[in-house]
């Protein structure tokens, strides 16, 4: 039934959508939704969301629970695919069919669970699944050299060794080797989920320093979470989701504490 | 940047963020000991820290050892460590050491695999008819061969119905040891047991010889000679040339001592088989062939679970299944695989049990033996619950086990005392992972 009403108020908001886009001429959005609808039975998750993901800025996505952040985030990774509206990636509309599909973009994911295996060590946890072999067997040394590389270069030195296991690391260390993980294949979009969710003040503040990195490594970084300080701290533009709809979208100045809450509440602000 | 990645390859970084740095005791438990220090001084004293705090690693298995041997020593009146009663020892513990290596592919990956002992008895059994006279009168080789193929099958069985189906491994392998127990009636047909201990026929003489032929002394030392000669050039330029790249290694005393002490054990076991254990008139001495066969398939093992891709998503998926699964790596194969090898090395501890017995028969007790197996790995130190483990600790785990069972049947102990003691052996090994595992989640190190 959503579907059928849904029809018609789309292809008028595609239409608009495009044009405006043209406007905006040289956007260099990473990774552009247009009109993306995604509904699961009767419960319509997203509707007609629009969002641009520029490269080298971090994008906070923001929104009460329920609110559609996490199925946003699934039909960037391929995880979902969109029933309507499409996905351009450096303005080519795509199909990501799949995580790996995903990765082949250039579209990373650090998801809350950070996906590590805490009986293997760093290397072993940022190389999982894309191991280097030589005649049969796993090239350990090349391995360690470029984790060590990847490590540096996002400044993370707080860990005593590369070859702990991931279990003796804190929770900042965890989230730095998750992000190192995610961007050590030439990525060029980093989705971060919660990534602070879990964390101390003094551990907060070294995961926010690397997505500061990571933006000025050139990377788009979409920052998913409903903590103020962590928007207004490396956010420089927002977007904020409210049953499904995208309510508001600007650059991080536009806003303030007050208003961002009054769109995650109830989708207005009277700002 | 260019000094964070050297303080990094260094392996040894102080905090430069403001990080919480973990307090001291803390990241002594958690790292490695060869980690923690770049001297064998200081990884003494970091080994001594972790003991005194609880995690002691594989001393008291050893510890362990020593007081069943001494044990021992002292009930049977001096006849447990003789020379002949040990070799009967390394023979025995062979087979729970290799049913152990078996159990602990499944058991890194959390699953159990209860067949393995009726899969040991049918793999003893298809290569015993198959080299009968009259009869498939099959060479040696071609039997050890389709013994172990027929065994890798019904492990891609059990492998299947757990990793495609879903159905637990508890439940299927415990199907498994009926049926396989089933298939081996059937095997051995009417007459329930089958000589392969005949001195003429040249293809049941083989696998007899491989358990109860012996190398003659000076090739065993020969062989010990360039096995720790190569052994030790291996592990010395490979962290050599680590610490020469500024990659993690462990310090140079340290690889020293490995190579020491993988010497040591080598001629202790070459002094133990070399001493005549007949009689003066018929002298019988030299080392089992079993025990350089059963090396070359440690080393095999080990090699393919640390060093191959396989072996590293073994581990993952041990440790975190959704990580692995999101990494890409197909939990299915791997699982299935690893019930494979599970299965194959169950039927090669078949053939050490047919050579050791001279033959076999429908009293092959494949569920206690199956015990036996797990119970070596988790004795070892290989976790119940997956992630956990090394295929090496099979060796020491087999050991213990061996020695319980050769001392109480030496000192003439009723089966069901034996029965009791080694299961016994088994809780108390479950009992050290369980508590050893919340050790470590709750931080207070009980980790014996």
């Amino acid at each position: 039934m959503s579907s059928d009403l849904g029809d018609g108020p789309l292809a008028q908001s595609t239409g608009l959508e495009l044009g405006a886009t043209a406007v905006a001429g040289s956007g260099t959005a990473l990774l552009q939704m247009r009109g993306v609808d995604k509904h699961f039975g009767p419960v319509q998750a997203l509707y007609q969301v629009d969002l641009d993901l520029p490269s080298g800025q971090v994008t906070a996505l923001c929104g009460d629970n329920g609110a559609g952040k996490s199925v946003l985030t699934r039909c960037i990774a391929g995880i979902h695919q969109p029933d309507r509206g499409e996905i351009l990636w450096e303005g080519k509309p795509v199909h990501i069919t799949g995580p790996r599909a995903a990765s082949e973009l250039g579209i990373e994911v650090v998801y809350q669970d950070l996906a590590l295996a805490d009986n293997l060590d760093i290397v072993q946890n940022m190389f999982l699944g894309r191991e280097r072999v030589r005649r049969g067997l796993l090239d350990e040394d090349s391995m360690e050299r470029s984790a060590a590389e990847t490590l540096a270069s996002l400044r993370v030195t707080t860990v005593r060794s590369i070859r702990q296991p991931v279990a003796s690391l804190s929770g900042g260390q965890r989230q730095a080797v998750a992000v190192a993980k995610a961007v050590m294949w030439n990525s060029k979009l980093v989705l971060l989920d919660e990534p602070t969710a879990a964390l101390g003040v003094v551990q907060t503040r070294m995961v926010l320093d690397l997505v500061k990195t990571l933006k000025d490594h050139g990377l788009g970084v979409m920052l998913i979470t409903h903590n103020l300080n962590d928007i207004f701290e490396v956010a420089d533009r927002l977007a904020i989701l409210h049953l499904g709809r995208k309510v508001a979208e600007g650059p991080a100045s536009e806003f303030d504490r007050q208003s961002v809450v009054e769109y995650m509440t109830t989708g207005r602000s009277e700002r | 940047m260019a000094k964070a990645q050297d303080e990094i390859r260094q392996g040894a970084v102080e905090a430069s963020l403001p990080d919480t740095p973990p307090p001291a005791s803390a990241a002594v438990d958690a790292l490695p000991a060869e980690i923690v220090s770049d001297s064998l001084a200081s990884y003494l004293r970091t080994r001594a820290a972790r003991i005194r705090s609880g995690d002691s690693g594989a001393l008291p298995v050893l510890l362990g050892l020593v007081v069943i041997a001494v044990a021992f020593q002292i009930w049977t009146q001096g006849l447990f460590l003789s020379p002949g009663n040990l070799v009967n020892l390394f023979i025995e513990s062979m087979v729970f050491m290799t049913l152990g290596m078996a159990e602990i592919f499944v058991l890194l990956l959390g699953e159990i695999d209860l067949a393995a002992g009726y899969v040991l008895a049918v793999g003893a059994g298809i290569a015993a008819i198959l080299v009968q006279k009259p009869g498939f009168d099959w060479p040696w080789w071609l039997a050890i061969i389709v013994a172990l193929v027929c065994c890798g099958l019904t492990g891609a069985v059990w492998g299947t119905l757990v990793s495609r189906l879903h159905l637990p491994s508890f439940v299927v392998t415990l199907a498994g040891l009926l049926i396989m127990w089933g298939v081996m009636l059937v095997i051995l047909g009417n007459a329930g047991a089958v000589s392969i201990a005949s001195p003429i026929l040249v293809n049941q003489h083989v696998l007899y010889e491989i358990v109860n032929g012996n190398i003659p002394p000076l090739a065993g030392w020969v062989v010990l000679a360039l096995v720790v000669v190569l052994f030790g050039g291996v592990l010395w330029a490979r962290d050599a040339g680590r610490r020469r790249r500024g990659l993690v290694a462990p310090p140079p005393g340290l690889t020293a001592i490995k190579i020491a002490l993988f010497a040591l054990s080598g001629i202790v076991v070459v002094l133990i088989c070399d001493a005549n254990r007949g009689s003066a008139t018929s002298v019988v001495d030299g080392v089992p062939w079993v025990v350089p066969i059963v090396f070359i398939v440690l080393l095999l093992w080990v090699m393919l679970l640390q060093r191959t891709q396989f072996g590293r998503y073994v581990y993952a998926i041990g440790g975190n299944s959704d990580a692995a699964r999101r990494a890409g790596i197909s939990l299915a194969k791997v699982r299935t695989w690893a019930f494979v090898l599970c299965s194959v090395t169950a039927g090669f501890a078949g053939i050490l049990y047919l050579s050791w017995q001279g033959g076999t028969s429908t009293n092959v007790n494949g569920g206690q033996y199956v015990l036996y197996g797990v119970a070596a790995a988790v004795i070892g130190g290989t976790s119940l619950f997956g992630g956990r483990g090394k295929i090496a600790q099979a060796v020491i785990g087999g050991l213990v086990i061996g020695a319980i069972y050769n001392g109480l049947y030496l000192q003439g102990v009723q089966v069901q005392w034996q029965l009791i003691a080694t299961g016994s052996v088994l809780v108390a090994a479950v009992l050290i992972d369980t508590v050893s595992r919340r050790g470590t989640l709750s931080g207070s190190s009980t980790r014996i």
